[in-house]
């Protein structure tokens, strides 16, 4: 399943800048681990030490925050759009 | 010397700094997670662990003589604010230094000793908005922002919309498209550029962080400026000090929508004593949330330190955020300070805005009809010491929710215009 990944300025430093990259995976989870395959190291910066999402990292499939989903194993079909946005905004 | 064009990033320093000034006298950004330190500029998200960002200073010493001969406005505390010392100098609302009612017959039906309305519906659009976007206007400003803008839950995009039309900004609000309509027209009167987004509040932060990290020379108030926004907020508290005589209250009962508020108060008290502005002392600070929009009170009643995101579904529009930025920061207050989060029905919050109404004259908007019905389910669960000082902070005008309660309130009777059709109501 390929999917495009937005990528927001605070991680950009591992895509060489790029904001949307592509990566495979029939799940969020892989998905993630496909990009981190890609762009070494940036997985890390979205999943925390026990391998959740950060706290102050949202993650959204097409319009859908992954928390009211399935989290990690959310499915991410093919031409998928998934977002990942810092948290702290707002209010 | 030239002051850099706001970026997008919230990673990368500007490349040439702000102006000697341009924030007063905050040395830096830190987190509040890890503690990592952002030089001053349009970053809002740790680099390390996005985290948020907070302002930290260096203070001089300031004095109550100070601030008491300054403007009755917020700038009357410029010192401790990420402003420049000049910025009385460009137009803006003034904002600030609202009443502090004493609320006699509202503590008489509560059953409180001393109780204050801090009433913050007085400001310019009628909420205390305008005082964190008079700070984020400023940030813009020094950043040489080209365009100024918010997602908002309508209080929000009424301040955004008529400071940047004060400042001479081209301003962009983004809605929830089916926000309140007195709450669209109050903000579509200053601008050409409200957006209404079909999705709840969420949606339309998500969208504007995702414009933020998109557009250059966009100053979102609450996205790439929000630490010097939210700063606004202290105002609040340093306000509520200085009305009492410069010594801060017993406890106090906050709305909290993305919690900044009840954080930035605490903040205000923290600073003050620090400063010798007042004595230090306990204080309480409670949170008040609607329940169709709780995960703040969720989390502090099931004791967890995990804010669990909701889909709000309450009248309580201007505090329906479900996915609150500061809610873990307000578990760790209320409880830190022996406060507690508290959270009321939708009837409930209608009841809140007549009883306030009725017995001291002030209406309020539903956050304020959801405060006053939380002091009182706080009372009444013997969670609120009623023998203590107590402030209530009314954030906003009911002029601009009246749909909450039009179906309660009305003519008592429909008469002729004669004497005997009067005397026949016995309203006499």
């Amino acid at each position: 399943m390929s999917v495009s990944v937005r990528i927001p300025t605070i991680l950009r430093t591992y895509t060489g800048g790029e904001s949307e990259v592509s990566a495979d995976g029939a799940t969020l989870a892989d998905v993630l681990d496909d990009l981190d395959a890609s762009y070494s190291g940036i997985k890390g910066r979205i999943l925390d030490e026990q391998g959740e999402l950060r706290r102050f990292v949202n993650v959204y499939v097409g319009n859908d925050d992954v928390r009211f989903l399935d989290h990690l194993a959310t499915p991410t079909p093919d031409g998928t759009q998934v977002s990942v946005i810092p948290a702290v905004a707002g209010g | 010397m030239s002051a850099p064009t706001i970026e997008t990033s919230t990673t990368t320093p500007a490349t040439a700094g702000p102006r000697e000034g341009a924030f007063g006298h905050a040395v830096a950004l830190a987190c509040r997670e890890c503690g990592h330190r952002t030089e001053l500029g349009p970053h809002y998200a740790c680099p390390e662990c996005f985290g948020p960002l907070e302002v930290a200073y260096e203070f001089p010493a300031v004095t109550r003589e100070e601030i008491e001969a300054g403007p009755s406005n917020i700038w009357r505390y410029k010192a401790l604010l990420p402003v420049p010392d000049d910025i009385e100098q460009s137009p803006n609302t003034e904002p600030g230094f609202t009443r502090l009612l004493p609320a006699k017959n509202l503590a008489a039906e509560l059953g409180l000793d001393r109780l204050w309305v801090k009433d913050d519906s007085t400001n310019p659009t009628n909420s205390f908005k305008d005082r964190v976007v008079a700070c984020a206007l400023s940030a813009a400003r020094e950043l040489d922002a080209k365009v100024f803008a918010c997602p908002s839950t309508g209080n929000l995009a009424n301040a955004v919309a008529a400071a940047g039309a004060r400042a001479g900004m081209k301003t962009v609000v983004f809605i929830p498209s089916n926000l309140e309509h007195a709450k669209q027209v109050n903000s579509a009167v200053y601008t050409d550029s409200l957006v209404a987004v079909d999705g709840n509040y969420d949606d339309v932060n998500k969208l504007a962080s995702e414009i933020a990290g998109e557009e250059d020379g966009w100053a979102f108030v609450n996205v790439n400026v929000r630490p010097y926004y939210a700063e606004g907020s202290k105002t609040l508290g340093y306000e509520i000090a200085e009305q009492l005589g410069w010594r801060l209250p017993d406890q106090v009962v906050i709305p909290v929508a993305s919690g900044s508020q009840l954080t930035k108060v605490d903040k205000a008290f923290q600073e003050l004593i620090t400063l010798g502005l007042v004595e230090d002392k306990p204080y309480r600070i409670y949170g008040a949330q609607a329940e169709g929009c709780s995960p703040v009170s969720a989390a502090y009643k099931a004791k967890v330190d995990a804010i669990r995101p909701v889909k709000p579904d309450t009248i309580a529009k201007s505090l329906a955020i479900g996915n609150p930025a500061d809610g873990i920061y307000v578990l760790d207050i209320c409880r830190r300070t022996g406060g507690a989060v508290e959270d009321v029905t939708d009837d409930q919050v209608r009841e809140g805005i007549l009883l306030l109404a009725r017995t001291e004259g002030v209406f309020t908007e539903t956050a304020g009809g959801t405060t006053v019905a939380v002091l009182r389910k706080l009372v009444e669960t013997g969670q609120l010491d009623t023998s203590l000082e107590t402030v209530v902070i009314n954030t906003g005008m009911g002029l601009k929710t009246l749909d909450a309660v039009a179906d309660r309130v009305g003519p008592a009777a429909t008469i002729a215009p004669s004497y005997d059709a009067f005397t026949a109501t016995g309203i006499a």
